[in-house]
């Protein structure tokens, strides 16, 4: 400890350091760029993309996002100019000393600005300011009138997240490396090394063995790290063919918060027709989410979202509509929950709005909505693997004591000035690439023998902190039956590891995890086979039987390429199919208090209950989970991103506010064990999982807790002033159905 | 400007302009990179070091205001080259996931147990408050720090 080497820790020799000229306005034509001569420019070296040898493009799944700005900006921050210098204190004042002057045009920043099309900054016709959109209906038909005419109740609500930023404490960084011959070198804190190779390829016209990119250890990424590499990546490899020298471009937090990818701010609208007796009949679900100036990876994660908005509910007719759209906001990308957060929020939030209209107590109304064993999901997916939410919901309210706590806080709360309120959401993550992902993805993973008779794993799968290696490694040895200190993993290095896969979507305890399981099984099988290996040995015999072998045939590899499951199918047309290999299912409670005097909202207790199939490591699970909430708090109460002309205003850890340790409480974390035919020893993933539920149960504690409704996350004690100091009548509506109507809508209240 | 310093035990002369701040001269000067930067303004606690004792964000202290100073950074922390009781404890109990924040966290858990060897979880909470993590949820660190004082890591 203290000894790892982060990228900012490496010096090369002869390195100089890079730096970015930017954009100070968030849309318009660039008219001049001048260069202040109190600068000694000769010392720099200036890239534009006049010297990009390839496109003036970062490809990710679209070519609409340049490398370099030329002509016009579409964001604040936007990368115009590329700078290096061999001393790194000169660069900021460098930077601050070219002049840029612009015609400026309008911006937009919201979703409805965009919706509107007056001003198109993206796109055009029926793609105007319009990434991607998805129409998923249920059995592929459309939600028939006489639902709606018929349904006792019609329940309507309009529910937000806002941005929020992935705050790794190392920020992005590389070092980039360019010869003539060897091509591009770029070694960093990453998740996708083969992401960037694609990005320097199209960049450097360069076929992929001359981009070479290798992950260094990496101080947290959560998605931060997926997409965004490849532009930092590009940029610094660029400085590196261009000056002559290795380049160190690694960001400071201000450049790191104000320019780089967050999560999607979203809006979803509900409408939904239920029984009297509290059965869900039809959902029409509108979820919009604003991707920034380019598409980055927005059609993904709307795909992630609108998959996992309608929950883990049966929806006898189901629409969902569903959109990201363009704003001169600097690109969204990938955050840990990739979408499903967003539209769990709404979906979470709202059915407690329709308990509360149809006057059954939330924990009744989803008993009676639950997904089981044997039914389908909204794109048609047969739960073939048990399934059970009705009793996940029994063992988390008995675990949290909810019922008793409820009660007790309903008698305490009129005579305290601190409110206090439970909670709680239940939902699902799919595990994996969604839909036909991960067939596309062909993922390879590789297991040699060392010299001295090692296992080592050739994945390019990589560890941020979740544990990847030790968990790869734990399958391999369980597989191999050695002990776990007799496997090496190789460091991801794309000259030699094979492509096994971004490091996203939990999918690399379970899908790569089982790649790992196959090869390793397949080396055993072939020791065995050449007879100096019998079953029944022991760690040593292993390694007589790996040297033998060698000194046979001088070297020994094995693999294993992803086979889609034949039972798996996807349409990407219709929405419909098996959108994920496996689900992981949970129920998660939040115990929260509010300060009627401050304001201010805080949890005070956390029950986390999942299954996630079989736990392969209970420490790195649990600390997973544990992770995943205290961002989620963090989420839901005090990171707001606030927004000034298309600028993040609080770039900055002082006034971006993150849970400290004084602000997480106790995280109860419980497992039910269920384990899966798809992953390694019947694993699910579980990284993104925990991310899902705690924004949704705090809010639900918090109405509890105060008697308002709030539908808008972060929640900070400046929203909670306003809406509990507002005068009644919007703060709190009326739900009496005696009142609303046999139809209730929130527009008729 | 010349500075003399001892840090984790040797004397050093440094020659940096007098507003260096105290991690550059540590990462840039002494090749000591355990203290990292996160955040550049003394929020995330990434780049602590014990300075006459205290627990200091060392992005923050200009290096004249180090001038005949004890500084300990966590490469003065493990014992002989083998990880510190403490260093073990967040290893065993998973107080480390990405790594970054360790370091810091490390040297907080130091002087915490210095001031408190059988530190109340409050105690700890604040302790450790000036540390940002955005990996554990901290929840790992607190169970860390506990075994760390159970095994009289302070001595």
């Amino acid at each position: 400890m203290g000894r790892a080497k982060y990228v900012d820790d490496i010096t090369l020799p002869d390195m100089w350091f890079g730096a970015t000229v930017r954009s100070t306005i968030p849309r318009g034509r660039i008219t001049s760029i001048s260069f202040d001569p109190a600068i000694p420019w000769n010392e720099y070296t200036i890239v534009s993309a006049a010297d990009i040898p390839g496109e003036n493009c970062i490809v990710h799944l679209t070519k609409d996002h340049p490398c370099l700005a030329v002509t016009h900006v579409n964001h604040a921050e936007e990368p115009i100019l590329l700078l290096a210098h061999p001393n790194r204190s000169v660069l900021p004042a460098a930077v601050a000393a070219v002049h840029i002057t612009y015609e400026e045009l309008p911006a937009i920043y919201t979703i409805e600005d965009s919706e509107k099309k007056v001003q198109v900054i993206w796109g055009e016709g029926e793609s105007a300011n319009t990434f991607k959109t998805y129409l998923m209906q249920k059995d592929q038909k459309p939600i028939p009138d006489e639902i709606w005419q018929t349904a006792d109740y019609i329940v309507e609500g309009e529910y937000r997240t806002g941005a929020q930023e992935q705050l790794y404490i190392e920020n992005n960084g590389v070092i980039a490396e360019y010869s003539e011959t060897e091509g591009v070198k770029v070694q960093g804190s990453m998740q996708c090394p083969f992401y960037l190779v694609h990005a320097l390829e199209l960049v450097f016209n360069l076929p992929a063995e001359k981009c070479r990119v290798i992950q260094t250890e990496t101080g947290g990424a959560f998605g931060g790290k997926e997409d965004f590499p490849s532009v930092i990546g590009s940029h610094a490899a660029l400085l590196a063919m261009k000056s002559g020298h290795p380049v160190k471009l690694c960001y400071d937090r201000a450049e790191d918060m104000a320019s780089t990818t967050k999560r999607h701010p979203s809006r979803t609208r509900h409408r939904t027709a239920v029984s009297k007796d509290g059965k869900l009949l039809a959902g029409e679900i509108d979820f919009a989410i604003d991707g920034g100036a380019y598409a980055t990876l927005s059609p993904v994660v709307l795909s992630r979202g609108t998959i996992h908005a309608p929950g883990p509910y049966h929806w006898p007719y189901l629409t969902v509509r569903a959109k990201a759209v363009a704003t001169n906001i600097p690109p969204h990308g990938a955050f840990r929950g990739f979408g499903a957060p967003q539209s769990i929020f709404a979906l979470e939030r709202h059915m407690d709005k329709i308990a509360k209209v149809v006057g059954l107590t939330p924990e009744e109304l989803r008993r009676r909505n639950f997904l089981g064993t044997g039914d389908h999901t909204a794109t048609g997916q047969l739960l073939k693997d048990p399934v059970d939410m009705q009793h996940l919901l029994t063992r988390a309210l008995e675990e949290s004591d909810y019922h008793a706590k409820r009660e007790q806080f309903d008698r305490e709360n009129p005579s305290n000035t601190v409110k206090r309120g439970i909670g709680f959401a239940t939902f699902f993550h799919g595990a994996g690439f969604t839909g036909s992902g991960e067939r596309r993805l062909n993922s390879l993973v590789e297991i040699e023998l060392t010299e001295h008779g090692q296992p080592r794993l050739l994945v390019s799968s990589t560890e941020f902190g979740q544990g990847t290696n030790t968990i790869l490694c734990q399958v391999a040895a369980q597989t191999l039956r050695l002990p776990y200190d007799r496997i090496l993993i190789a460091q991801p290095d794309t000259r030699h590891v094979p492509n096994s896969g971004p490091t996203v979507a939990s999918r690399t305890a379970m899908v790569v995890g089982k790649l790992v399981e196959r090869a390793a099984q397949s080396l055993c099988d072939t020791l065995i086979h050449s007879g100096h290996l019998t079953p029944g040995y022991t760690p040593e015999d292993f390694r007589q039987a790996a040297l033998l072998y060698l000194v046979d045939h001088g070297s020994l590899k094995s693999e294993a390429r992803y086979e889609s499951p034949g039972d798996i199918f996807w349409d990407d047309e219709n929405y419909s199919g098996e959108a994920y290999p496996a689900y992981a299912w949970a129920v998660y409670v939040a115990e929260v208090a509010v300060d009627a005097t401050t304001y201010s909202a805080s949890v005070t207790n956390f029950y986390a209950l999942q299954e996630v199939g079989k736990v392969l490591h209970p420490i790195l699970a649990a600390g997973q989970i544990e992770g995943g909430v205290a961002q989620g708090i963090g989420y839901a109460l005090y990171e707001k991103c606030v927004w000034n002309n298309g600028h993040l205003a609080n770039n900055q850890m002082t006034n971006y506010i993150m849970p400290t340790s004084a602000d997480v409480p106790h995280i109860h974390v419980s497992f039910e064990e269920i384990p899966s035919p798809h992953g390694a020893f019947g694993a699910k993933g579980i990284g993104e999982l925990p991310m899902d539920g705690p924004a949704p149960a705090i809010l639900n504690a918090i109405e509890d807790a105060t008697d308002i409704v709030f539908t808008e996350i972060p929640l900070l004690p400046e929203d909670i002033f306003e809406c509990m100091t507002r005068i009644p009548e919007t703060g709190s509506e009326s739900l009496d159905p005696a009142v609303a109507g046999p139809i209730f809508s929130e527009a008729a209240a | 400007m010349t500075t003399k310093l001892t840090i984790n035990g040797r004397a050093q002369t440094i020659e940096a302009p007098p507003m260096k701040r105290l991690l550059d001269v540590l990462r840039e000067d002494l090749q000591l990179t355990g203290a990292k930067e996160g955040c550049g303004e003394g929020e995330c606690g990434s780049c602590s070091v014990l300075m006459n004792g205290d627990l200091v964000n060392s992005c923050l202290v200009p290096i004249l205001q180090a001038e005949g100073a004890q500084i300990t950074t966590i490469e003065g922390i493990a014992i002989d080259e083998k990880l510190h009781p403490i260093q073990q404890c967040f290893l065993e109990n998973g107080g480390a996931q990405c790594g970054i924040c360790t370091p810091g966290m490390i040297l907080a858990t130091h002087h915490l147990l210095e001031k408190h060897t059988e530190p109340t979880l409050l105690q700890i909470q604040e302790g450790l408050s000036g540390n940002l993590c955005r990996c554990t949820g901290y929840t790992r660190i607190f169970n860390a720090v506990r075994a760390a004082a159970l095994a009289g890591a302070a001595e």
